[in-house]
């Protein structure tokens, strides 16, 4: 491939090499370890589902019941085998029981780790055919009814009701849109439990919940047949249950998850050990599942500015792509991150974004690269707003980007109304149309502004990288690399929940699941 | 399109400003025009049109005049719509509460505060609650600032601590208290069902609590805080929309050495 604006590939391919290095000393750290919500969402996926008297989840019953004995590293498969060999019981009746107190899966007779897991494997044979389907059924729907062209027009609804989430989400399918998220209740992210069943009361969002996913998910089938088009539906697989929300979007269907350990560090202040380990199931869980995944680097941009830390972003979606390699995740389902987030004011930052896209465009050609549009400089003026929402969906059409997040022309007044959204896909589609193939008519300068731009960012994300290896990726954060933000290895929520695997410890979903369909 | 474009009608009202009486301008003082744009919860058709016609009759507005119309989905219809604003406002009577003081660059308030109060001030700041958004304490407190303001971390006489977003109240008193601040920074940009107030509330009666209440100046900031609401749920002052660190910065060094040398 030859590309657009000049890029050298063999800086590329050495960049992606220097970011595997950097991937590598996560992912051997994060294999040694298990967190409560990987082991919660094991007993997900193992069917344990509900809650306890008090509104406690049963997966988060069992899993407090393991860990204050202090036998969490020896994991839930093991003590659950051994529990359904003991009492003949399935999980979910297990965990009713432990929530019961009439049972302790700590102290039964124990068998072997190996008589345990055989005993649990017809358990999760079920799960992983359950999975399996789900994805032959959006499959058929792709091969039948069809999709929207790329790039995805993406809408979010954050009603904070799942019913009237379903109106306004069936609304924006029929007015063009292809992706519709479902925004989370502000500060989901940092409980450390899923709740439960349908909800009709959030601040800014709605609960992301099993049965809220599963309400979404046939509202939009609904929608999707009669507009005869698939219509994605995205959820949040973020925060202190990454696993757990993967493994439920996985077993309802969902289609794309935001999923970042990175954002949840940087802007959540959420444990750096526990998150990275938590993302690698959950990549595990979402590649199988045939989720996309997106990536949160467009974030780093609300801190830092986005014409001088250009580079981070790019250097980031490295980083990501090789963690998300490390877990299956095939290069299609990645969503990585990235932004039109400079300031306005600035003279032709229509060209360095343009450069930028086309550059991610060519160093992740198969990625169904995730573009966000402005946010930091919308300033109330939604005239103006709604132009700069245009010239963001110009560069996304002209760089062919995967997953066109809509700007709406009232961001940072209120939560999109239903007409809001209406502007921003008429916006969309009306420039798609109009501009369709400019990237394929329109050549730059050589040593124009754009490529040079574009050369000048990979060297930076290179450099960048250089000095990230040299120092990992922990103590990277620690230095505030990232969006001007720093954050300390053992700092942050969620770190009482990581623990070393021990000797009876196993996983079998990571084997059955990674990297297969 | 709308015969208001071409309107040969004769102007018949008085086309002399009165700040007693003032109305939207369109392009004639005093004809009050206003444009308008809301969806109706009905099919599209001449009975949506008579039905928004009918609403900016009662919403005050003579002349309504509906554009365009639209069905963003079954049952529901948006409109874009013009009228003529029948209401009048006295000017000359409004009086609002703002912050009084003398807004100056970062050198100018660097060298107010060496001179009047020959110290750094201490400001700890946090988006508090469960406001996950630190855009706006970011815009006031980051060296880097907002839309070519320096934020008051660069300030040379500022000690500044942004403790960034979801900040307990309880955790951002127990900082303020270590670090001896002499003002708190409070942002709050996400607002639904006025969460933000209760928050601020609770901050107010938990600083009282301490007896700390009267040792600091106590700042709030974000989209929907004017200085007014600051006021009555008991801050020392509110910075709304289009307010920088230089505002903040200059409100605090004036407080500070107003309290401190009794002006």
């Amino acid at each position: 491939m030859e590309s657009k604006v000049g890029l050298d590939f063999q800086k590329v391919e050495q960049a992606k090499r220097v970011a595997y290095n950097i991937a590598n000393e996560v992912q051997n750290f994060a294999e040694q370890y298990t967190t409560v919500a990987v082991e919660r969402t094991i007993c997900r996926l193992l069917g344990v589902d509900g809650v306890d008297e008090n509104g406690v989840p049963l997966p988060n019953v069992l899993i407090d019941q393991i860990k204050e004995k202090g036998v969490l590293g020896e994991g839930i498969i093991y003590f659950m085998g051994n529990a359904m060999l003991v009492t003949g019981k399935m999980p979910q009746e297990i965990a009713e029981d432990v929530s019961e107190n009439l049972l302790d899966i700590t102290q039964l007779p124990l068998h072997t780790t190996q008589e345990a897991e055989q005993a649990v494997m017809p358990v999760i044979n079920a799960s992983i055919e359950r999975i399996r389907t789900r994805r032959a059924r959006r499959e058929r729907y792709l091969n039948t009814i069809g999709e929207g062209p790329k790039p995805y027009l993406y809408v979010i609804v954050a009603t904070g009701n799942i019913y009237e989430d379903v109106v306004q989400a069936q609304a924006a399918a029929r007015q063009g849109a292809d992706i519709i998220a479902v925004i989370r209740t502000t500060g989901q992210s940092l409980l450390d439990y899923v709740p439960y069943g349908a909800t009709t009361e959030g601040f800014g969002g709605t609960f992301a919940t099993q049965e809220n996913f599963r309400i979404m998910r046939t509202a939009l089938d609904e929608v999707g047949e009669e507009v005869g088009r698939y219509i994605r539906l995205c959820n949040y697989c973020s925060g202190l249950c990454m696993p757990e929300i993967a493994a439920m979007g996985a077993l309802e269907g969902l289609d794309v998850m935001l999923n970042d350990a990175l954002y949840g560090i940087l802007f959540r202040d959420i444990n750096m050990k526990r998150t990275l380990i938590d993302q690698y199931f959950s990549r595990v869980i979402n590649g199988f599942a045939g989720v996309i995944i997106n990536t949160g680097e467009d974030n780093y941009l609300t801190t830092a500015d986005a014409y001088e830390a250009a580079h981070t972003v790019l250097a980031s979606d490295l980083i990501n792509e090789q963690l998300a390699l490390m877990a299956g995740l095939p290069e299609e389902q990645m969503g990585l991150g990235h932004a039109f987030e400079m300031d306005p004011m600035l003279e032709n930052g229509f060209l360095y974004e343009l450069a930028q896209a086309q550059m991610t465009r060519e160093i992740f050609p198969k990625a169904t690269l995730k573009y966000m549009p402005p946010t930091k400089f919308m300033t109330g003026n939604i005239f103006r707003g709604h132009i700069q929402d245009a010239l963001f969906n110009i560069v996304g059409i002209w760089t062919h980007q995967g997953i066109q997040l809509l700007g709406m022309p009232t961001e940072a007044i209120h939560t999109p109304f239903m007409s809001d959204r209406y502007l921003s896909i008429e916006n969309a589609k009306y420039i798609f149309n109009n501009m369709k193939s400019i990237g394929d008519e329109v050549e730059f300068k050589d040593n124009g502004i754009v490529k040079q731009r574009a050369q000048k960012v990979l060297d930076d994300a290179l450099a960048l990288l250089s000095t990230l290896e040299k120092e990992g990726l922990f103590n990277a954060l620690e230095k505030g690399m990232f969006a001007d933000v720093k954050r300390p290895q053992n700092g942050g929520k969620g770190l009482d929940g990581v623990t070393l695997k021990q000797a009876h410890y196993s996983n079998p979903f990571i084997g059955l699941m990674k990297g297969k369909r | 399109m709308s015969e208001g474009l071409y309107s040969m009608e004769a102007k018949d009202y008085d086309k002399t400003l009165d700040l007693k009486k003032i109305k939207p301008y369109g392009d004639t003082m005093n004809d009050g025009k206003v444009q308008l744009s809301f969806t109706l919860p009905v099919p599209q058709g001449d009975e949506a049109i008579e039905a928004a016609k009918q609403l900016i009759l009662k919403m005050g507005f003579s002349n309504p005049l509906v554009v365009y119309s639209k069905e963003l989905t079954q049952g529901f219809t948006f409109f874009n719509c013009y009228g003529s604003c029948s209401h009048t406002v006295d000017y000359t009577s409004i009086h609002v509460p703002k912050v009084e003081t003398n807004v100056m660059d970062m050198y100018e308030c660097d060298a107010y505060i060496k001179e009047h109060i020959g110290r750094k001030i201490v400001v700890v700041g946090a988006s508090t609650g469960t406001d996950a958004h630190t855009v706006g304490i970011d815009a006031i407190m980051n060296m880097k600032g907002y839309a070519g303001h320096y934020g008051i971390e660069r300030y040379e006489m500022f000690e500044a601590l942004n403790m960034g977003s979801q900040i307990p109240n309880e955790e951002f008193i127990a900082k303020a208290i270590e670090m001896k601040a002499d003002a708190l920074l409070v942002s709050q940009t996400v607002t639904q069902k006025d969460v933000h107030i209760k928050n601020m509330v609770n901050l107010v009666e938990l600083l009282e609590a301490e007896g700390l209440r009267d040792k600091v100046i106590l700042v709030c900031g974000g989209p929907r805080i004017s200085h007014e609401l600051a006021k009555e749920l008991g801050y020392d002052a509110g910075f709304g929309m289009n307010t920088y660190a230089d505002d903040v910065a200059s409100y605090i060094a004036q407080e500070l050495d107003a309290r401190l040398n009794g002006k």
